[in-house]
């Protein structure tokens, strides 16, 4: 499977979050945005679990500037049931509701579309749709003082439309559960 | 003193072995084992996860006892571990103390 170049389209896709609601990226109708975060994640992995604070933190300091944020679990929930559709809606209820979209991306279509590897596995898209970073939140799943810092450069540098100094980073992380 | 006998089990799915052996060797050291005497064992099929009881990788046992031990619930499965540190965060490996800890009671344990 090859992941997206840096550069390249985004895969469009149209994906339920936990509520019902569809959310789309590119294609006719999807909603037009300075920058979009995609972020392939789950509930059962370690990374996953230790990234997402710094990762939700992210999209609420960016809302203000339109940037949308979309979290994507792809994995085979028959052979791991903490990532099914209805764990995930369990997992936003629990917490009280999420201010980022969690989506179900059941036949592992858009993960492959991606060639996303691993959760997490950051991928952020520029307003004409093509991919500008792709990897890591940061440095180290351990550090929470690293503040997602390689996304935040990412965004900082689409949203003032200049090159994105450190677009590709090695996505760190469990690997995706695709199904046999 | 009878050395415990320690076990990293690890599946290769998952990138945190090697973090977790290093940490365990310094706890090891840290209580005064030798680091080499670690065993470290690859859990590769459904089938011997279900044989070793392994609910994910890495599981680090001493005395054939889980340093963090999983719930009676806890799925038997190849997959990351999710550990907790004493801190809350969450973490892939367990925490280092909850090494030591592990170690030095299974040392006061052989030596009583």
């Amino acid at each position: 499977m090859t992941t997206i170049a840096v550069g390249a389209a985004a895969p469009p896709f149209d994906l339920p979050d936990t509520d019902g609601t569809r959310h789309s990226l590119g294609g006719e109708g999807a909603p037009a945005a300075p920058a979009t975060v995609v972020v392939f994640t789950c509930n059962h992995c370690p990374y996953a679990l230790a990234w997402h604070d710094r990762l939700v933190a992210v999209a609420a300091d960016y809302a203000d500037r339109d940037v949308r944020t979309l979290f994507i679990n792809s994995n085979d929930a028959e052979r791991y049931p903490r990532d099914s559709f209805e764990a995930m809606r369990d997992r936003v209820r629990g917490d009280g509701g999420w201010a980022v979209p969690y989506l179900r991306d059941e036949d592992q279509s858009v993960a492959r579309a991606y060639g996303a590897l691993t959760t997490p596995d950051v991928f952020v898209i520029a307003p004409d749709g093509a991919v500008a970073y792709r990897g890591a939140p940061d440095g180290d799943h351990g550090d929470p003082g690293q503040d997602a810092a390689w996304l935040r450069d990412a965004l900082d540098a689409v949203l003032e439309g200049r090159p994105v100094d450190r677009d590709e980073t090695k996505p760190v992380g469990c690997s995706i559960k695709w199904k046999p | 003193m009878t050395r415990p006998q320690v076990e990293l089990l690890f599946w290769d799915g998952c990138p945190s072995h090697p973090q977790a052996l290093e940490e365990l060797r310094a706890a090891m050291i840290a209580v005064g084992l030798d680091p080499d005497a670690v065993a470290v064992r690859e859990v590769g099929t459904d089938g011997a996860a279900e044989g070793e009881r392994f609910v994910g990788s890495p599981t680090i046992r001493v005395d054939g006892a889980d340093v963090v031990p999983p719930g009676d619930d806890e799925p038997v499965g190849l997959t990351c571990r999710v550990y907790r540190l004493r801190d809350g965060r969450y973490s892939p490996t367990p925490d280092p103390a909850d090494l030591r800890e592990a170690l030095e009671t299974a040392m006061t344990r052989s030596t009583a």
